[in-house]
């Protein structure tokens, strides 16, 4: 079947099974490796990409449901080779250890961000519930976004207010 | 995957082994036990994602995702049960995908707009090619993953009167972690508290204690014309221990279950009392 959409601001058209899993047509048909399978059931977010700006999770999508829809991918975030700045502030603040979960995080990231300009350490806590990371420990995930989005004045990791968990 | 109500028929004329799907949270995350990919997705079907509120009677299309009921200004003003059960249900991405009619049709006993849906009196549509009927969504689910649904019928939507003078809308989710959690126990309540902490009207459902939404007429009815009190609320315990009959599994214990469903209600104390806040 063929099937067109646009994918990191380009029309393309491909000929796939309609069945086949969304994040298999990213990675095996497109070679667009970024997106990662974690658990292929929803409750990682490793394969987390935009549909229409959206962020949905790539292992729960069929390849039909990407005619005519708009799909960003990790790979499309930057601009002319430029890193995205939530990508920077990752880098700065150590919120990458193995890497697996980090281009699901930075897109759940960005759907948070689109929403809510300067979300609270709560609200990014809220904005990546649907991503696990199972090395940082979520700290230093936290610190680069609130970094990156101005909460902070990008001072470093703090410590824990009381009552946060 | 059709775009228009008659694609559909069209496609469950000629297939109406198909199984249908929405956002696909469920369907899809059994992707690789799936017996058959004889799949038709309907979320893209515009006519079954709409909001809007006809007189007394709000009508939500059975492919709005969660998302977009968080974001409705009707759903927010008229049914913040709802609203409730929606922030803690699943994680971002679920909620972008998933639907009401597909938290509604996959029945299971831990949905999470369920509770506060059957309390809330949730009126469903059902369509097919010919034919169109209505049903109330405590006799649409018969058990876990059971609905009512024929071969050739589909969920079109929803209608919720919201001509209800409940003053108090209570959801609270009881899990093994705040987000990403599949109920333990839930309870949805409506209450119509007068200015003197009588309760006048109470509406009250559990999730995840039993093969479907348990509710009871006994409970709400004991409830009426008491006053908002621990007192009073411990008079309906045993009630609770007698409707709910929750199973052992890899989340919690029913005697766990039995226990929590009857501790939600305390929760209730906070909205009754002057010295309360």
């Amino acid at each position: 079947m063929i099937i067109s959409f646009t994918l990191n601001n380009k029309v393309i058209s491909i000929d796939v099974e309609p069945d086949k899993r969304v994040i298999d047509v990213l990675r095996e048909d497109l070679q667009l490796t970024g997106t990662k399978e974690g658990c292929g059931s929803g409750e990682c977010g490793a394969c987390t990409i935009h549909v229409n700006g959206e962020s949905r999770l790539s292992c729960l999508m069929l390849a039909a449901q990407l005619e005519g829809k708009d799909i960003t991918t990790i790979e499309g975030i930057s601009i002319e080779n430029k890193m995205h700045s939530i990508q920077e502030a990752f880098i700065q603040y150590g919120a990458v250890q193995c890497g697996f979960c980090t281009p699901g995080m930075v897109m759940a990231a960005l759907d948070l961000i689109r929403r809510n300009k300067r979300p609270s350490r709560k609200e990014i806590r809220e904005g990546l519930s649907g991503n696990l990371c199972r090395c940082t420990g979520y700290q230093k995930i936290i610190d680069a976004l609130e970094a990156a989005t101005g909460a902070t004045d990008g001072g470093g990791p703090r410590t824990m207010k009381k009552g946060e968990e | 995957m059709p775009h228009t109500i008659d694609d559909l028929w069209e496609m469950i004329y000629g297939n109406q082994q198909a199984m249908i799907y929405a956002g696909g949270t469920d369907v899809l995350a059994r992707y690789r036990s799936l017996t058959s990919r004889n799949l038709i997705c309907i979320e893209d079907i515009h006519e079954l994602k709409e909001i809007y509120q006809q007189d007394n009677l709000i009508f939500i299309g059975s492919c709005v995702t969660h998302t977009r009921l968080l974001e409705s200004k009707i759903i927010q003003k008229h049914l913040p049960v709802l609203i409730h059960a929606l922030k803690v249900l699943g994680s971002p991405q679920i909620r972008n995908m998933g639907t009401i009619g597909g938290n509604i049709c996959t029945a299971s006993p831990a949905g999470d707009t369920l509770p506060p849906l059957y309390v809330l009196g949730a009126i469903l549509e059902i369509r097919s090619i010919d034919s169109k009927r209505f049903t109330a969504l405590k006799n649409f689910i018969h058990g876990p993953g059971k609905n009512s649904l024929q071969k050739d019928e589909v969920l079109y939507g929803i209608w919720i009167n919201i001509k209800q003078d409940f003053n108090i809308h209570h959801y609270e989710k009881v899990g093994q972690r705040k987000m990403l959690a599949i109920a333990i126990a839930s309870l949805a309540a409506l209450l119509k508290l007068s200015e003197s902490g009588i309760i006048e009207d109470a509406r009250l459902a559990w999730g995840s204690v039993g093969p479907k939404t348990i509710a009871s007429e006994k409970i709400n009815k004991a409830l009426i014309g008491k006053t908002l009190t621990e007192a009073s609320l411990k008079l309906i315990v045993p009630l609770i221990r007698e409707a709910v009959s929750p199973i052992d599994d890899i989340r919690a214990s029913a005697h766990y279950r039995k226990m929590v469903s009857e501790n939600l209600i305390f929760r209730l104390l906070k909205y009754g009392g002057h010295n309360n806040d």
